[in-house]
């Protein structure tokens, strides 16, 4: 049984890793947007948030590392230190070791250790670095010019706080009283609690806060500095922070007149409270005191009658933000859509059966629950779709790592990271991409001198883009290296047997040679040696995905690999067809059309089928599959297209389109090559998909071409 | 499954493959169904028979007596359809094991059953765990992981598939 703590460390482990992933996409942006200050202050708040919630569950090695960093981009932030490579790398190791000290503790945890003082003592040598100049200019610009609001200065401020927690605060883990505390700390501060919205007792719900406070506090610190305190909270309360006073005029008077002004403002929000707050002001005027600090009463009740026609005006849009996105377990999700496949299946099953009976009542019944099944499978697959650009996102610091490796300069440019994928082709994805791209950075794109030398831009370009084409998606990884050298994968195919000496094929036909297991791209492409990765690895997986690869090239200019996947791996449309007393299924989008083929005059079968003048071999089902009984005179050829290959594939009969819901076959038949699953016919029974591609291999490899 | 094997205090469901009585351990055994349409999965060994959907799921059915060397299982009112749940690989896995004919279930004390016979059993003797006994009957007590483990190696290798393994690693 998880006990609580560990249900909170888990969700802190993943919120962890979604920060970090964030952080660093944060991060290497800002390699390219040195200045943007909004996207220092998300680094910072990321990092933050990762310490405030590591203390808090127990990661006490995280918040320790963690502060430190945040301590160095703190003063980044503020303009003292200047953003450079050397931040940015140390930075992103840091990523890498707090997501090191998130997993579970090993014998390792020495180490661990180790690099993190190491990376520490990095950090401190930047700041120690940059800080020698930008100190003194600090220093000087703190004395002479009057300081910019953002900048530090000893000068105590005075601000205006308030603080309106959320109902639900408490439950979030937070406590108002010591982000209060922490307020305290910094400088004298009092602090109005609002206790109005406190219900009797018999109506007081102990988990929720209905307390409220303004406070005026008199420090030596920023705004940010303030605001920073509620960092880590501040999903749970509404935070407003006022600079009053700069320290630049005497303290009083100004506050006096800002106080007045500003209960003018709150009253515009609302015609009628404008009234109320004006009517109001003489006796606050005498309430206010020589400090500036309010008598709570009166004001309390103004206050609260504003801030209830606040919370009126912006409250709503805030919560309706918050119900907008639901965490939920993968696991789940992957439980719902087993049961809504299964109900697809029994609704198909209630329609057969009510097609059979003939009741005109229980038909539109059913067309009704098939109206409905079908909207209720949409939105369930719908719900597994995620953007793609969380994957692109992790390529880019690949790209980074790699071709600073391999002495390269090579930039990424992605497109489509909107594009929604099934969360499972996502996850099964990343490591034939990964693949795909270290063989454009490892092989594609040329040194640098050899780019200079043949007139290109010195900085490599590898481009990634996810599009939606008709019911398929596309992903492309391109680059503007040296392309394929397809005369040297002649001489390579040849000599390990795959193709005849001499064989007539097409560019593209000599590029699809990469794929085959063995063939390794470095030696034979590019003799730059390095991890030549298997070609054939990215084409299982892609084609495990049912998808498919396609190559384009052109020598000088640059590689394309096209991967084609289908939306979704849970239900496809198929056409069912027939073979004696069984049934098959064929992926619909791989068939192209379906002819005949008559017996021929003397009784025999043709093995090959003109499509238009276009030639195809035909595979007979019931050949392959060993089925006994005789064809019909006529055998239906449903044609299909895969790999660029056309095959006709013979069978009985073509019963008709079927939606089917793919089942897996299981450990038993991981190794059989012709089926990719199984679905359940109308009455019950499976049908064998057939895996299109594996039998087009078969087919296209006994005419003695390649491909296996 | 070892913890949920005592707890069911050595409780068997027995079965009939021609004339030999056989039984498995009550806690691998998940349901027992009716003999249904199976679909054949060609270009797969014989005694696997092929696959059943279990609501839902795709489910492989075995030929125990099949890959017993005992012959085809015909189909008769009897006919059945065990439901088990073998561990491949370290892996739970549900299977579908076709009987002639289930029995009972038959409780049996661990001093009741004896190892198996070094000779002269019908099966092999490594699938079977122990020999019970009802009456005059012998009841063949079958290690179930043991006969799907075998079989699944003896599957691998007839399969006409694809050469290599899998690409689930990539």
């Amino acid at each position: 049984m998880i006990s609580q703590d560990d249900v909170h460390r888990l969700a802190y482990l993943e919120e962890a890793r979604e920060l970090l992933a964030d952080l660093e996409a944060s991060l290497l942006e800002l390699e390219r947007t040195p200045d943007d200050a909004d996207l220092l202050h998300k680094i910072f708040r990321a990092m933050h948030t990762i310490k405030g919630s590591g203390a808090m569950f127990g990661f006490d090695d995280i918040a320790a590392f963690t502060h430190d960093v945040e301590t160095v981009f703190d003063r980044v932030r503020n303009g003292q230190l200047a953003v450079n490579r050397q931040l940015l790398d140390l930075s992103l190791h840091a990523c890498d070791h707090i997501r090191a000290l998130l997993e579970p503790k090993t014998d390792q945890d020495s180490a661990v250790a180790a690099q993190g003082r190491l990376l520490l003592d990095g950090f401190r040598a930047y700041a120690g670095d940059v800080e020698a100049g930008a100190d003194q200019t600090q220093a000087g610009a703190d004395r002479h010019a009057h300081a910019p609001a953002d900048a530090r200065t000893d000068q105590p401020r005075i601000f205006r706080l308030r603080i309106t927690p959320h109902a639900d605060m408490l439950i979030t883990g937070n406590n108002p009283l010591h982000l209060l505390a922490d307020v305290i700390d910094l400088g004298q501060c009092r602090l109005y609690p609002h206790v109005e919205n406190v219900p009797s007792l018999a109506e007081l719900d102990p988990e929720s806060c209905c307390v409220w406070w303004d406070c005026v506090l008199r420090a030596a610190a920023t705004s940010e500095a303030v605001a920073d305190i509620f960092v880590f909270a501040e999903d749970s309360c509404d935070l407003a922070i006022d600079l009053l006073d700069d320290g630049s005029t005497a303290d009083g008077e100004l506050v006096h007149k800002r106080l007045g002004q500003i209960l003018v403002e709150r009253g515009d929000i609302a015609a009628g409270d404008l009234e109320a707050a004006l009517s109001s002001q003489k006796r606050l005027g005498d309430i206010l005191t020589g400090q500036g600090l309010v008598q709570p009463t009166q004001v309390a009740s103004a206050l609260a009658e504003q801030a209830a026609v606040r919370d009126l005006c912006q409250a709503k849009p805030e919560r309706q933000d918050k119900t907008s996105s639901i965490r939920v377990a993968a696991d789940k999700l992957d439980f719902l859509v087993d049961l809504v496949g299964e109900l697809v299946i029994v609704q198909a099953q209630i329609r057969q059966a009510v097609e059979e009976r003939g009741d005109v009542v229980m038909r539109s019944l059913a067309e009704h629950l098939e109206r409905l099944s079908g909207s209720l499978r949409d939105s369930t697959l719908s719900i597994r779709m995620l953007p793609i650009g969380a994957t692109f996102a992790k390529f880019r610091r690949l790209i980074r790592d790699l071709s600073a490796e391999l002495g390269k300069d090579i930039e990424l440019v992605t497109s489509g990271e909107e594009t929604e994928f099934d969360k499972t082709v996502i996850e099964r994805l990343g490591d034939p991409l990964v693949h795909l791209l270290r063989n454009s950075i490892d092989h594609g794109i040329e040194r640098p001198e050899v780019r200079l030398a043949a007139g290109k831009p010195i900085i490599g370009r590898i481009s990634l883009t996810a599009a939606h084409v008709g019911g398929e998606v596309v992903i492309t990884v391109a680059d503007d290296g040296g392309g394929l050298d397809a005369a040297a994968i002649r001489v390579k195919a040849e000599a390990r047997g795959l193709i005849a000496p001499g064989a007539d094929l097409s560019a593209k036909e000599l590029y699809a040679l990469i794929f085959q297991p063995g063939f390794s791209t470095a030696k034979a492409v590019t003799s730059i040696s390095g991890r030549g990765v298997g070609m054939d690895v990215v084409k299982r997986a892609i084609d495990a995905l049912r998808g498919s690869v396609e190559i384009d090239s052109e020598p000088g200019v640059g590689t394309s690999i096209s991967v084609r996947l289908p939306l979704t791996l849970a239900i496809i449309d198929g056409l069912q067809v027939q073979v004696e007393g069984e049934y098959y299924v064929v992926p619909l989008t791989l068939v192209e059309e379906c002819v005949e083929l008559p017996r021929e005059a003397d009784g025999g079968r043709r093995r090959i089928i003109n499509l238009r003048g276009e030639v195809a071999p035909v595979l007979r089902l019931r050949e392959l599959f060993g089925i006994a009984g005789t064809a019909p005179v006529i055998e239906p050829v449903v044609v299909v297209k895969a790999d660029g290959e056309r095959i006709g594939i013979a069978v009985d009969r073509v019963v008709g389109e079927h939606q089917t819901v793919i089942k897996s076959l299981g450990r038993l038949y991981r190794d059989i090559g012709e089926f990719s699953g199984a679905t359940i016919r109308g009455d019950g029974s499976m049908a064998l998909i057939l895996d299109v591609a594996a039998l087009v291999r078969r087919a296209v490899g006994t005419e003695g071409a390649p491909s296996l | 499954m070892a913890e949920a094997a005592t707890t069911n205090d050595n409780q068997y469901l027995t079965f009939t493959l021609e004339r030999e009585f056989f039984a498995l351990d009550i806690a691998s055994v998940r349901e027992v169904l009716e003999l249904v349409n199976i679909t054949r999965v060609p270009r797969t060994p014989d005694y696997i028979r092929g696959v059943i959907n279990l609501r839902g799921r795709a489910v492989p059915v075995v030929d125990l007596k099949m890959k017993f060397g005992l012959g085809a299982t015909e189909r008769t009112v009897n006919t059945c359809i065990i439901i088990v749940e073998v561990c491949l690989d370290g892996e739970g896995t549900v299977l579908g094991a076709l009987a002639d004919s289930v029995q009972e279930v038959y409780e049996m004390e661990t001093g009741q059953i004896e190892p198996p016979p070094r000779m002269g059993t019908p099966i092999r003797a490594e699938f079977i765990r122990g020999m019970g006994k009802t009456g005059d009957q012998f009841i063949i007590i079958l290690d179930i992981n043991k006969v799907f483990t075998s079989m699944e190696l003896a599957g691998l290798a007839q399969t006409l598939g694809d050469a290599g393994p899998d690409a689930g690693e990539a």
